[in-house]
């Protein structure tokens, strides 16, 4: 009952574009109704086009994330266990940081052409550098107690980093990876438009072209959908993961 | 905006004068310096090694030149102008407009209760990709960028002023009441100094957020500014171009998240974190 309060509006919101669509306040050509972007939903999904695009879709932003995380945890853990590591690496994170990853889009595909990998290329690189923000963070944050006591205890060094530091830099480095999971989303979605032959946000542009509107609508929804419930489901996994703490 | 600090200068020996704490800092600034260098003359000597071609790795010294030709004919600097009037009045709006937003969700439940699942629910959305639905009905030109930068900077700073808000210490509010304070000299003297650091954290996720956004929205749409340029140059294999529009936009985006962490500084100077060793 209080969901379906707290979510009133946006039912609310659905009728009113039902609405005004319906009784043309709005051109049925800027804002197809959502009965009609409903079934054209359905069309795509039986005709399998959502399927495929959406699996070509999801291995090019899972393997790059994939990457992204893998890769982005180590480089920021051992810039916080390594000093030299850290003096090599920590002005090139800095200045790579705050580059709009946007701009790598044209530069992958001169690399790597229009396939899976220059996107897969994309993502691992936009996405790699808030990890490796979070972890190091996480890890350089790791109570320097703890680290002795284990010393003491006669712990080796790669113990210790797999037992205390790691544990201790994950709560910071799961955030960096939610943000990488937002950017993902948009990296992949905005480089599919630009190029690709198949994939969602082809998909998108292709029926945008063609000016079929309600099944671009469909495939829009589709994408924020996705999107929204990838950061719920990662919520839900990280609070699993961070149960141990109180 | 985590900064990656870790490499502060290290403690001087007592006594020493003016001139060796300059050349103590400017060693420290080579020794920061070294790694970008290196990394360019990487580059320099991979591509004229011959493993790749001049199309997928011009040198960065052709590349350098290439933005100073750019620079004399006044491109770079018109497109540059245009990226960043964009990118930085969709964050002026998204800034202005998500406080506005989140201080009337904060007051007043109605407010709240529209917004509250909007917000949730549009925060984790890909917004890139209503980028389609946007151009049909605003158009390709600066409406519809600054549309689509304002959809995706608004959210960060809504959220941050919603928390900054909730965050605020109640003891400071009781007490302000309990002295007289007006509904409105509350909110101006109390709840927003106390909420703005919050507030700040919240505009430098939004900064970023605005000139990846601008900078696609150009990919995607044409027209001038840096990302439209680079797309341009890269549809005619031009790679030299495409090189020198990832180092002008790299550029762009440290120089604005710098100066976005320096107004920081200067803005909560009144506040404690001021005193503390700065991750910002």
């Amino acid at each position: 009952m209080s969901a379906v309060v707290r979510y009133l509006p946006l039912l609310l919101l659905a009728a009113a574009w039902e609405v005004a669509s319906r009784l043309g306040i709005v051109s049925s050509l800027a804002l197809p109704a959502l009965s009609e972007v409903a079934l054209a939903w359905v069309e795509m999904l039986r005709s399998g086009e959502l399927v495929t695009n959406g699996a070509s879709s999801l291995w090019r932003g899972g393997a790059g994330l994939a990457l992204a995380i893998v890769v982005g945890a180590a480089l920021g853990i051992a810039m916080a266990w390594w000093r030299p590591v850290n003096a090599a690496l920590g002005p090139l994170v800095e200045m790579f940081y705050p580059m709009p990853k946007s701009a790598l889009i044209p530069v992958t595909a001169v690399w790597l052409g229009f396939g899976d990998g220059s996107k897969i290329l994309l993502i691992f690189l936009g996405c790699m550098l808030p990890v490796t923000i979070g972890a190091f963070n996480g890890a350089r944050g790791s109570d320097q107690a703890l680290v002795w006591s284990a010393r003491s205890m006669g712990a080796g060094r790669l113990k210790v980093l797999w037992d205390v530091v790691m544990p201790s830099a994950l709560p910071e480095m799961l955030n960096g990876i939610r943000t990488a999971l937002a950017l993902a989303f948009i990296l992949l979605v905005s480089s599919e438009l630009i190029v690709a032959r198949d994939g969602l946000g082809n998909l998108i542009g292709y029926l945008g072209n063609n000016g079929t509107y309600d099944a671009m609508f469909a495939v829009v929804l589709t994408v924020a959908f996705l999107g929204f419930a990838a950061d719920r489901v990662y919520q839900a996994l990280m609070g699993r993961l961070l149960a141990w703490r109180e | 905006m985590a900064r990656i600090a870790g490499t502060t200068a290290e403690p001087l020996p007592a006594g020493t004068g003016a001139g060796r704490r300059a050349l103590h800092a400017a060693g420290w600034a080579m020794a920061r310096a070294a790694p970008i260098l290196l990394l360019g003359l990487a580059w320099e000597a991979l591509a004229m090694s011959g493993t790749l071609t001049f199309y997928q790795l011009p040198r960065l010294s052709a590349v350098l030149v290439r933005i100073w030709t750019d620079a004399a004919a006044g491109d770079l600097l018109l497109n540059t102008g245009v990226t960043l009037y964009r990118a930085l009045t969709g964050f002026a709006i998204a800034a202005v407009g998500g406080v506005i937003l989140g201080m009337a969700m904060s007051r007043n439940a109605a407010v709240r209760w529209l917004f509250d699942p909007i917000v949730s629910v549009g925060f984790p959305m890909p917004k890139i990709t209503f980028l389609p639905v946007v151009m049909l009905w605003l158009g390709v030109y600066d409406v519809s960028k600054i549309a689509m930068v304002v959809l995706d900077a608004i959210f960060p700073v809504v959220t941050a002023t919603l928390s900054g808000i909730a965050g605020v210490d109640r003891h400071l509010i009781w007490s302000a009441r309990n002295m007289g304070a007006s509904r409105s000299e509350l909110l101006w003297q109390i709840v927003l100094p106390a909420a703005s650091p919050q507030i700040m954290t919240g505009l430098q996720v939004a900064l970023p957020v605005a000139l990846i956004v601008a900078v696609l929205v150009e990919m995607l749409m044409g027209g001038y500014g840096l990302g439209a340029a680079m797309v341009h140059a890269w549809r005619f294999a031009d790679s030299h171009g495409v090189f020198a529009g990832i180092v002008e936009i790299a550029v762009v985006g440290y120089v604005l998240v710098k100066a976005m962490s320096l107004m920081r500084r200067r803005l909560l100077l009144w506040h404690q974190e001021a005193l503390a060793p700065s991750t910002v």
